[in-house]
């Protein structure tokens, strides 16, 4: 654990701004549970005429980063108007604070939800944060994470990976059951993004640091012929090279549908990690197939 | 400022005289036990010793019994591994749901390569019974694994009494001793145990170093092969320096066992009967009376626990929790969360774990401290309720 926070996340942890509640609040926004681990409250006070922050207080259960998000998003805010305080970005807030560790960006989604929940109701467009949960279907049973606020935090910050969605919402975080859903609901919302916005897909810093981590495409129908060519070449290349360094060897058997038969060779055969050699050489057949395989040792 | 250290289940201080003991295979005696000049070979008859220490100390009958590892996870990877392999068409096996990760994610490991796994539920109290051992065994069974102590709660499993039922058993048992060695008396000698692991940093050795006691008469199997040290049964060059540490370390536990832990335990328990004078709405976790005597898991109501580890931190105070936010995972604590505790409180709970080393000093002012940081939190959480704050 220890500190892998900013400077500035840790000021702000040890002495929150606006703690507490605004007395005669126009606004009040909540999310979270204690439940779910985290929780925030945000209270404002609005001037009518211009819609102008006057003030905002929180109050939050959770970690030191929440803590110190929720402190620095009632600093940003206030003197703004409502309009300017809901285009306030999770980015902005993370930059503010000079970045907060990817784990922990679901604190800040958490303040921005808050906010437009306080937003809402003090339009009058909302009466019950609830009502909006009810409208998705929860995803994460965990966290009761539902698919809207998974594809909300997708599109928001062009999330891409199961990862990605966890870092942000929390859901899949902890029982991992919901994993393949968060994928679909990813596959999903992004090709509707796509369509969307055809001609210029949108850039930001994210893609730019994790263009290296691009999937690779699926090779699907591929023939046995073409899967054996597959196979062999990623023994040779890889796989053989660095088990050879243990004195052992792989061989190719047969492939046979999604059945991989191999036969492991000299010092792999019976040694302790030959169940997690099995399970590598597998693992990386499935993303050379890019398929699902079945692997099994004739040793 | 001095660090106030109460994560003593994490990791402990190096005793001055384990330094001390250590220090000549830091320097001048350097060589390699398994050599045939007798600058190297001579150096095997310092593992003998700590090897002899190490046997009494868990009141094992042989110092062959004992087998030195890398550490307590490598103990027990090697102990799970060696069952299997005394019953190759066996493919079941036992543990429970609050062992360390050391087991639990070899288990879930060995469950995709097609073994049959039961994890026993412990109760409000942390504990298991001999019954629900029994009631889990089948014939298929090869391992029953179950930890001595809980790292999270200090919960003692009664082992000698589950050692007992199981003795007549076509298995192999261990224990993961991790946390009970050293701060617990052990006699392997009237205990029916097949295997048993230890660490050294948790008794104040160095990192790096543990140990794996199996049974006179049990086949083993290496998980490390290669060389021939320790009697062929754990490859590796032998580290006479940690080796040594951990003997003295043995040695020093045994000594003053009875007259340590039961000072950990007094002041333990001082600690317990003043905060909950000092803080209300918290509870204490655990069975009040089969835990170890010097770990404290207290849960705080209403405020979450990575923020109390760091508002503490803030305050040169070192504690642990298993809550959410301070691993990579954001599950709660799996041992709490299988006593039963609601979610919530397992967010809020904070381990508290002593040495013969903490004073009566570190824990008053871990006192004065405690009850502002918790008051600071809980002015902040939504979930405080009013009368909590006049």
């Amino acid at each position: 654990m220890a500190w892998k926070y900013s400077e500035k996340v840790k000021e702000h942890f040890k002495n929150p701004r606006n703690v507490g509640v605004v007395n005669n609040a126009d606004a009040v926004g909540e999310v979270g549970s204690m439940v779910c681990g985290d929780a925030l409250k945000l209270s404002l006070k609005i001037e009518p005429d211009s819609n102008k922050i006057l003030d905002a207080k929180f109050q939050t259960y959770c970690c030191g980063s929440a803590i110190a998000s929720s402190s620095a998003l009632t600093e940003m805010i206030k003197g703004m108007t409502v309009d300017q305080a809901l285009a306030v970005s999770n980015q902005d807030l993370a930059e503010y604070l000079d970045g907060l560790p990817e784990e922990k960006m679901h604190c800040s989604v958490m303040g921005k939800d808050a906010l437009e929940d306080a937003i809402k109701k003090y339009r009058g467009e909302e009466t019950d944060a609830h009502e909006e949960e009810d409208e998705g279907k929860i995803v994460c049973h965990c966290f009761a994470v539902s698919d809207k606020s998974i594809e909300k935090a997708i599109r928001e910050n062009n999330l891409k990976t199961t990862e990605e969605v966890t870092h942000y919402t929390k859901a899949g975080g902890a029982c991992g059951s919901c994993l393949g859903e968060i994928e679909d609901i990813i596959h999903d919302v992004r090709a509707r993004m796509e369509q969307e916005q055809p001609s210029q897909p949108k850039e930001s810093k994210q893609i730019i640091q994790k263009n290296k981590t691009e999937e690779k495409p699926l090779k699907q129908g591929l023939t046995t012929y073409k899967k054996i060519k597959i196979i062999e070449k990623l023994l040779k290349e890889e796989i053989r090279p660095s088990l050879g360094i243990d004195h052992g060897g792989l061989e190719l058997v047969e492939v046979e549908d999604n059945k991989v038969y191999v036969r492991l060779l000299g010092a792999c055969s019976g040694c302790a990690q030959s169940g997690e050699t099995l399970e590598y050489v597998r693992n990386r057949i499935e993303e050379e197939l890019g398929q699902p395989i079945e692997i099994k040792d004739l040793a | 400022m001095d660090i106030s250290y109460f994560d003593n289940n994490a990791t402990t201080r190096v005793a001055p005289e384990v330094k001390k003991a250590m220090m000549p295979f830091l320097e001048d005696l350097y060589g390699n036990p398994s050599s045939i000049h007798d600058f190297g070979g001579d150096l095997i008859k310092y593992v003998d010793v700590a090897r002899k220490n190490v046997a009494k100390l868990i009141g094992a009958s042989h110092s062959t019994e004992i087998i030195f590892t890398s550490c307590g996870t490598e103990s027990d990877n090697t102990a799970v591994y060696n069952a299997l392999k005394n019953y190759p068409r066996k493919k079941h096996i036992i543990t429970s749901k609050v062992e360390h990760p050391a087991i639990l994610r070899h288990f879930e490991q060995l469950e995709r390569q097609g073994y049959k796994t039961t994890y026993l539920d412990v109760d409000r109290d942390g504990l298991i019974t001999v019954e629900q051992v029994l009631e889990a065994l089948t014939p298929d069974t090869a391992l029953v694994s179950l930890m001595w102590a809980n790292n999270e709660t200090g919960v003692i499993f009664p082992i000698k009494e589950i050692g007992e039922a199981l003795a007549d058993k076509d298995l192999l048992f261990h224990t993961d001793a991790v946390q009970a060695v050293g701060k617990i008396p052990i006699n392997l000698s009237q205990t029916k145990v097949d295997m048993l692991s230890l660490s050294g940093h948790k008794i104040h050795a160095p990192k790096g170093i543990g140990a794996l006691y199996v049974r006179r008469g049990i086949k083993f199997k290496p998980f490390i092969v290669g060389g021939h040290q320790e009697r062929g049964r754990r490859a590796g060059t032998t580290p006479v320096p940690n080796i040594v540490a951990l003997g003295e370390a043995a040695k020093l536990a045994l000594e003053g066992m009875d007259k340590e832990s039961q000072a950990i335990r007094e002041l333990r328990d001082y600690f317990e009967k003043e905060v909950q004078t000092k803080i209300r709405e918290i509870e204490i976790l655990g069975h009040p009376e089969k835990r170890l005597p010097n770990t404290s898991n207290i849960t705080f109501k209403y405020i979450e626990g990575e923020a109390i580890l760091l508002r503490l931190s803030n305050e040169n105070i070192a504690a642990s929790s298993g809550s959410a936010c301070s691993s990579d995972s954001l599950e709660p604590s799996h041992v709490l969360r299988s006593m039963g505790l609601p979610f919530e409180l397992c967010h809020s709970s904070i381990r508290f774990s002593l040495s013969k080393y903490t004073t009566r000093e570190e824990v008053d002012y871990l006192l004065a401290k405690l009850p502002e940081v918790i008051d600071n939190l809980r002015k902040i959480s939504p979930f405080t309720p009013a009368h909590l704050l006049e």
